[in-house]
């Protein structure tokens, strides 16, 4: 599983159509917020961080993953009630600006570069949830690292399938 | 300064984006004691996500009842037939248990009369009746194979219901019952101690005929079997008193509840072998009739002495002695005592169909052969024995004066 370091003009930078880009945000919002409700085990996964990666990665642009993880993040706190708007938004917003910035550099293209990337910011987007949540708002949360290793190593998984459903969304600048 | 920014753009816009949330989040959480009502931009999300979960709970619900209203109950119609199919299979089969547990009881109930009283006796089922009411009878499933014989009695656990008739086929005997009107049966009142004979009527009714008018009946008295008669074991219930009215002549006419149901006759024990399994019958092997006998009757004064030795001994009605089967002789102590308490009347059941037992002589006798109250006045009937069934009790001879009873 190579990750190659690209220079910018040999990384490709996709772009996706407005409806692309706004209804895959919002059915992963959907989603993760309905289908727990059925299935309890799918709160382990997060489907919006994946979609701020995905897009981050694949739109190679940090501003455009700022605002889209930003975005993205706002919505969920919005579906949260017992959470202020803004402790998603800005643990997503630093994962999108990291996944773009980290897509301008190496080509994440490929099943391991994508698994890789996706545990690594799943736990950046935890400490910094963690961080946020406990630093500002004040609410007391439990830390795992096994929890959170597992649950990184978890949504990797469902991210190497997903990406690969997302990819069909893409489009060519 | 341009420069610096333009340079870092992307840290700049980071830092804006990330300043402006955690702004947002420190006045949300400064608010948040305050009662502030919900931001709009959740109830943006919630009507803008709310609609298709909606819809697809809808959706979900649809393709349940779908699914459980149409393709899960596909072969529904024809389960529901094999259900009913079953249902009426397995009322079938508990009606018919209900009546095999119903037989049970009766069963049981005549096992436990049977090892009470009788030793040896022979259930049978009713499988028909004569259906006529000028001939009570009915029809049983046992016959001369299975040890059936004339004469022998048929009985339930609550009491007599008639006797074998004559023509017993191989595996069929037809029993003629209590109450029909050519039947006869020595019957004695339980606390009386009046002896009579238990007719029926043409209407099916039972009457204790034979006592005398100026004898007090009670209603409600229990009839028992006399015994003597060769048929009925005695002791054995017959019926209840309902009625007790003036009869013909001098006689009562009893009106008699039989204690079987003889109009729900459904498994009867015919007596096959009468073993009376009194602790005094067992024990008195070694006695002989007469002192049972005088056991028997303590209320009979004592005679006096004959004036004459030489006068002739009383009378026994033309009835013989006979030693029953399977015992001693009785001595001729025990035939004169047996004689002195009437039982020389010893109405056998075919007797009685003929012709009704004429008054006991009690004039002749030194005390009437009852003891009011005292049932060890019944007399042993096995130690009696008409000449035949068709004996015909004879009329009773002058009596000597030596055997007035002393004024």
């Amino acid at each position: 599983m190579p990750i190659t370091y690209t220079s910018h003009e040999q990384v490709e930078v996709y772009r996706f159509s407005a409806p692309a880009a706004i209804l895959i945000p919002l059915v992963a919002v959907f989603l993760q917020a309905f289908v727990p409700l059925r299935l309890h085990f799918f709160a382990i996964f997060d489907l919006p961080l994946l979609v701020v990666i995905f897009f981050g990665v694949a739109r190679r642009n940090p501003v455009s993953g700022m605002l889209t993880g930003a975005a993205i993040g706002i919505l969920q706190d919005a579906l949260t009630p017992s959470l202020p708007i803004g402790v998603f938004g800005i643990a997503n917003t630093f994962v999108g600006y990291g996944a773009s910035s980290l897509g301008a550099k190496i080509d994440v293209d490929n099943m391991g570069s994508r698994f890789l990337v996706t545990i690594f910011f799943s736990i950046v987007h935890e400490i910094v949830y963690f961080t946020v949540a406990r630093g500002l708002v004040d609410i007391t949360l439990h830390w795992s690292w096994s929890h959170e290793l597992g649950s990184a190593f978890l949504n990797a998984v469902l991210a190497v399938g997903m990406f690969a459903l997302l990819d069909r969304f893409k489009q060519r600048t | 300064m341009e420069h610096l920014i333009s340079r870092y753009r992307n840290l700049t816009i980071l830092t804006i984006l990330l300043f402006a949330q955690v702004l947002g989040l420190a006045i949300q959480v400064k608010r948040s004691s305050d009662n502030t009502p919900t931001r709009l931009i959740r109830i943006w999300a919630v009507d803008a996500v709310t609609p298709f979960e909606k819809g697809i709970v809808w959706l979900e619900n649809g393709v349940r009842n779908l699914w459980r209203g149409y393709f899960y109950l596909r072969g529904v119609r024809q389960e529901n037939r094999a259900l009913k199919q079953q249902i009426e299979q397995l009322q079938i089969e508990r009606a018919s248990l209900n009546q095999d547990a119903e037989q049970a009881h009766r069963l049981q109930a005549l096992l436990g009369f049977k090892e009470r009283y009788i030793s040896k006796t022979l259930a049978a089922q009713v499988i028909g009746s004569s259906g006529s009411e000028q001939s009570r009878s009915i029809y049983i499933d046992k016959g001369s194979r299975d040890g059936i014989k004339p004469d022998q009695a048929v009985i339930t656990a609550d009491g007599v219901v008639g006797k074998i008739l004559r023509g017993v086929q191989d595996h069929v005997a037809s029993v003629l019952l209590i109450n029909d009107q050519t039947s006869g049966v020595g019957a004695i009142l339980a606390t009386s101690r009046l002896q009579g004979v238990l007719r029926g009527s043409p209407t099916g009714e039972v009457v204790l005929e034979k006592v005398m008018s100026d004898e007090a009946v009670e209603q409600g008295e229990k009839v028992l079997t006399r015994g003597g008669d060769r048929i009925f074991p005695k002791g054995l219930a017959v019926g209840t008193v309902v009625k007790v009215s003036p009869g013909p002549e001098l006689f009562l006419n009893i009106r008699v509840k039989p204690a079987a149901d003889l109009d729900r006759l459904e498994e009867v024990l015919v007596i096959t072998d009468e073993e009376l399994t009194e602790p005094a019958e067992a024990a008195g092997e070694h006695l002989r009739a007469a002192d049972i006998l005088a056991q028997r009757l303590p209320s009979i004064p004592d005679q006096p002495a004959p004036s004459n030795p030489n006068a002739p001994p009383p009378p026994t009605f033309g009835l013989k002695i006979q030693p029953p089967p399977n015992r001693q002789a009785p001595t001729p102590s025990a035939v004169s005592a047996a004689a002195k308490t009437g039982q020389t009347e010893a109405v056998g059941q075919a007797s009685a169909d003929r012709s009704p037992a004429k008054p006991k002589p009690t004039p002749v006798l030194a005390s009437p052969p009852r003891a009011s109250g005292d049932s060890r006045s019944a007399p042993l009937p096995s130690e009696v024995q008409p000449d035949s069934p068709k004996a015909q009790p004879q009329e009773p001879q002058p009596q000597p004066a030596t055997e007035q009873p002393p004024q």
